[in-house]
């Protein structure tokens, strides 16, 4: 009778702590979205999505943000197609090449997770120090190599993880047929991982698109549209952060409209990106 | 050796971390027969089947010692060429894996990593190997739909399918009616039978009834341990070792 009890009790505990986690984290969602949304929205115009700043924009004039739209996007864009090329073959080839050989492969997973830890204005230093041995200035390039950098151990460990679910029986399928190491990871585990490695880009785009520290000493600022890979680009980051550090209340409202456009951005990709991983998720096996 | 010897094992161990799997596997596989490893879960029978094609390479704990002969070629030679091995070698695994593709994918896999890509011929191969393990009529309007779809007993029918389309002249088979229903297991039992003409086969089982139907030849494991091999009818009817006797008789527990 008593154990009844308190087994019931201790039911109701971790259910009452779940409820409460998950509308903490709700709540804290909601707020965060709405509070940009109340202060972002009545900024937001369309002259601010497609103008550059003009004379005295920061100081509350015409203009718009479209400078660091656009290189938010050449930025983060270039960086996680520059990260997948070096994440995606890494991964497979953890997963796949070197099942044998568990101890390499934790080794590596423990370096890419020490990595992932160490904070984004590192990597800026770290980036910063590499321009000035290499003679670069702030450009979009030295910012896409830093972010690179940046979002390359997110995106390797994300894929690893996904890659670890894999039956083994798939695998045996596939290598008794024949397959060679890399056909097995090229035609098997990807088209079987595809949504969870498309969930890993994505994660790393979001870090790219959303980090200010990294790009803060490599790829400048500037008010213009960069026209080439040498030239110093503007961050949506960065934007709301000078925007924010102003003390004209209305080009801090601007601010948080440019807050609104960055989460936009994300959400699209995000949604996108999903109705693409739907198309493949009919031939996983469970 | 027996005449018409397949596979050859001579001193097999194995090791998994520190436990001897495999004791000392002396035994000849028969060629073009039905040959059936016998004995209850866990001596070993499916470690023994996954040597053959070298799977066990999958597994860093594993240590592998001894030979294993298909023809003349060393299997376990480290020089050997192993994904024309695995070729020749078709398996059945326990529960279907079918790939993450659809079902006419599946069967034109091995095709296309050999390199054969005329739309043609493998439109034909996929109706022949599909009407083999009769799954054909079940699947032709539909074949572009995922493998994962299909039930369960015509994914394992699909992969038998698929294992055939490379051209083997081995079927390893482990367990593989374990996770069928009734009927299903009597179909693909059934396949086993007619292939047998013209495939080597070896097929790991614990089901006495079954391999009673189906062997022609059987080797009886236990803890690791080959107790006794021979033509189906000895082992059954007159069996030498008195553990072989006791599980084919039923009273083993």
């Amino acid at each position: 009778m008593n154990r009844q009890l308190l087994r019931k009790s201790e039911e109701l505990f971790y259910r009452v702590l779940m409820i409460i986690s998950t509308v903490i984290i709700i709540i804290a969602l909601l707020a965060i979205i709405i509070s940009i949304l109340v202060k972002g929205l009545p900024s937001l115009s369309w002259s601010m999505i497609t103008q550059i700043p003009k004379g005295g924009y920061y100081f509350g004039k015409e203009g718009g943000i479209l400078n660091a739209i656009i290189g938010s996007l050449y930025l983060s864009g270039g960086a996680t197609l520059l990260a997948l090329a070096v994440s995606l073959p890494l991964a497979l080839y953890m997963n796949v090449h070197k099942l044998k050989q568990k101890n390499v492969v934790n080794i590596i997973r423990f370096f890419l997770d020490l990595l992932w830890g160490v904070p984004s204005i590192v990597y800026g230093a770290f980036g910063f120090t590499l321009m000035v041995l290499l003679g670069l200035r702030t450009s979009l390039l030295a910012g896409i190599l830093t972010v690179t950098l940046f979002i390359i151990p997110i995106m390797v460990r994300s894929m690893d993880e996904v890659l670890k679910t894999v039956p083994k029986g798939l695998l045996e399928s596939a290598f008794s047929l024949g397959s060679t190491r890399s056909e097995t990871a090229f035609r098997v585990m990807l088209r079987q991982c595809i949504p969870g490695i498309i969930t890993a880009i994505l994660l790393a785009f979001g870090r790219a698109i959303g980090d200010a520290a990294a790009v803060l000493f490599t790829a400048g600022y500037t008010d213009y549209i960069p026209t080439s890979l040498s030239q110093p680009t503007a961050t949506l980051p960065l934007s709301v952060f000078f925007q924010l550090s102003s003390p004209i209340p209305e080009v801090q409202n601007r601010a948080y409209a440019s807050a609104v456009v960055l989460t936009v951005i994300v959400l699209i990709i995000s949604i996108a990106s999903r109705g693409f991983s739907m198309k493949y998720q009919k031939n996983k096996i469970k | 050796m027996i005449n018409g010897t397949k596979i050859n094992i001579e001193n097999l161990n194995l090791f998994i971390g520190n436990n001897h799997i495999l004791k000392n596997i002396n035994v000849e596989i028969p060629e073009k027969q039905l040959t059936v490893i016998l004995g209850p879960s866990g001596c070993g029978k499916t470690t023994l089947l996954k040597s053959l094609n070298r799977l066990t390479d999958l597994y860093p704990e594993i240590k592998i010692q001894g030979k294993i002969f298909n023809g003349d070629e060393d299997i376990l030679h480290p020089k050997t060429e192993i994904t024309e091995l695995r070729k020749k070698m078709g398996l059945l695994a326990q529960t279907p894996y079918p790939l993450p593709m659809n079902i006419y994918d599946n069967i034109t896999y091995g095709l296309r990593i050999s390199g054969r890509r005329k739309k043609r011929f493998l439109n034909k191969r996929v109706e022949y190997y599909l009407r083999q393990v009769s799954l054909w009529d079940e699947v032709k309007d539909r074949l572009k739909d995922p493998a994962s779809a299909l039930s369960i007993g015509q994914q394992q029918r699909l992969c038998l399918a698929r294992g055939l389309s490379v051209d083997p002249d081995i079927l390893l088979a482990d367990e593989p009616t374990s996770a069928l229903d009734p009927i299903s297991s009597r179909e693909v039992e059934e396949l086993f039978v007619k292939l047998k003409q013209r495939y080597t086969i070896v097929m790991v089982t614990h089901i006495l009834r079954q391999a009673k139907r189906v062997a022609d030849y059987v080797i009886f494991m236990y803890l690791g341990e080959i107790i006794e091999h021979g033509p189906a009818e000895q082992i059954f009817e007159h069996p030498k070792n008195a553990l072989t006797k006791s599980y084919i008789q039923g009273t083993y527990s």
